[in-house]
């Protein structure tokens, strides 16, 4: 019998690497993947939770993650778009405007 | 008797439990390193669509059957689907360059991210996680409708807000994406007059058909012996580099795809129509 605690360290792992993708990654576009792979591994803790206490609180609260994901990554994308037309890159180091 | 085929049946379910989860949990972890780890975007978001994918399987393992629906028709449907609409805008070639721009960035981001596994997995080791209740009605054939009522009565207000937030999303979706023209359409007398000025009225020159090779990415021999590099996409040439192989080795005769007699005439490789300048920009 699985415990939901070994569903709760699969999302660990998958959200430290997606934090570590964020990290070393430059261009944005994987940046922006990474950061949908910690949205997924906390929606897996949410519903191994959930699965604990026998209810489904837990997926509720997925459900609610997974459509502000599906929005954020919407308008990060726009972002994204805009950026490149005027700039012609998608690296995240050449987006320096606002730095100084 | 029958208690006992239940409990054998539970067992057997048990253990089908386990190797699906571990199973499917190493392929999940190996797609997302290959995910960080792989340089082109494309390889990215296919190694995400996996790890998706076998969370979906997870969620429905779970006594989650609509998450796992939901999982795979928003995430790996739309959200990624969009991904690839952006790269396709962006350009499959932006592939992210091995330099460091910061010094030990990826050593540093490496041992932080160490830590926080070490941190997080001590955490939930610590906490008292204790076996799963047993899965009801509400985890099976009952699963959408108890999660409408929940919707609807303890969560309407998240979820009325929750529309709020698509709609602005919408909205700053389209602000974000509108461009505005700065310079008039390009009438077709203009367009007509560019050509002639430009030197070449003509269509450009075809790809080459050869005995052994007949491709849009060969190019056509000139009379001279060199190769005309009008009669090959500029896209695809941008592609070959980006894939790391040098155009001109798949050619029969050690062809290299070098400045073609045309070309030093002053004359641009050819252009995709989704790859002409915008309007506001000069050339």
């Amino acid at each position: 019998m699985i415990s939901p605690a070994d569903y709760v360290l699969l999302a660990t792992i998958l959200f430290v690497i997606g934090g570590v993708g964020v990290l070393i990654r430059r261009n944005a576009l994987v940046v922006f993947m990474c950061i949908e792979l910690m949205l997924n591994a906390v929606n897996l803790a949410f519903i191994a939770f959930a699965r604990l206490h026998g209810g489904i609180d837990g997926q509720v609260i997925a459900f609610f993650v997974m459509v502000v994901a599906a929005a954020e990554v919407v308008v990060g994308l726009a972002i994204l778009t805009a950026i490149f037309r005027t700039r012609r890159s998608a690296s995240v180091d050449d987006v320096n405007l606002l730095k100084y | 008797m029958s208690h006992a085929i239940a409990v054998a049946a539970g067992s057997a379910s048990a253990t089908t439990e386990v190797v699906t989860f571990w199973v499917l949990a190493i392929i999940a972890v190996a797609a997302a390193i290959g995910m960080i780890v792989t340089r082109r975007a494309v390889h990215c978001a296919v190694l995400l669509a996996v790890v998706m994918l076998v969370l979906a399987a997870m969620y429905a393992m779970q006594g989650a059957p609509f998450l796992a629906f939901v999982q795979v028709i928003v995430y790996t449907g739309a959200v990624l689907m969009l991904f690839l609409f952006v790269m396709m805008i962006v350009g499959v070639s932006a592939a992210d360059s091995l330099i460091e721009t910061i010094r030990g960035q990826r050593l540093w981001a490496s041992l932080a991210g160490i830590g926080l596994l070490v941190l997080l997995v001590l955490i939930v080791g610590h906490a008292a996680i204790g076996p799963a209740a047993p899965s009801g009605p509400r985890n099976g054939a009952l699963n959408v409708n108890s999660l409408a009522a929940l919707i609807f009565t303890t969560y309407v207000f998240p979820f009325e807000v929750t529309s709020a937030l698509l709609i602005t999303a919408a909205l700053g979706a389209m602000v974000l994406a509108h461009r505005e023209r700065t310079s008039p359409k390009p009438t077709q007398r203009a367009l007509s007059r560019r050509r002639l000025a430009d030197g070449h009225p003509t269509p450009l020159p075809g790809p080459g058909s050869f005995a052994l090779n007949n491709a849009v990415d060969t190019p056509a021999l000139l009379p001279d012996g060199t190769q005309s590099r009008l009669s090959v996409s500029g896209v695809l040439a941008n592609r070959a580099l980006a894939a790391g192989d040098r155009p001109g080795e798949r050619y029969p005769g050690g062809l290299k795809l070098e400045r073609g007699a045309d070309e030093e005439a002053g004359q641009e490789p050819r252009q995709e129509p989704g790859q002409e300048l915008s309007p506001g920009e000069e050339r």
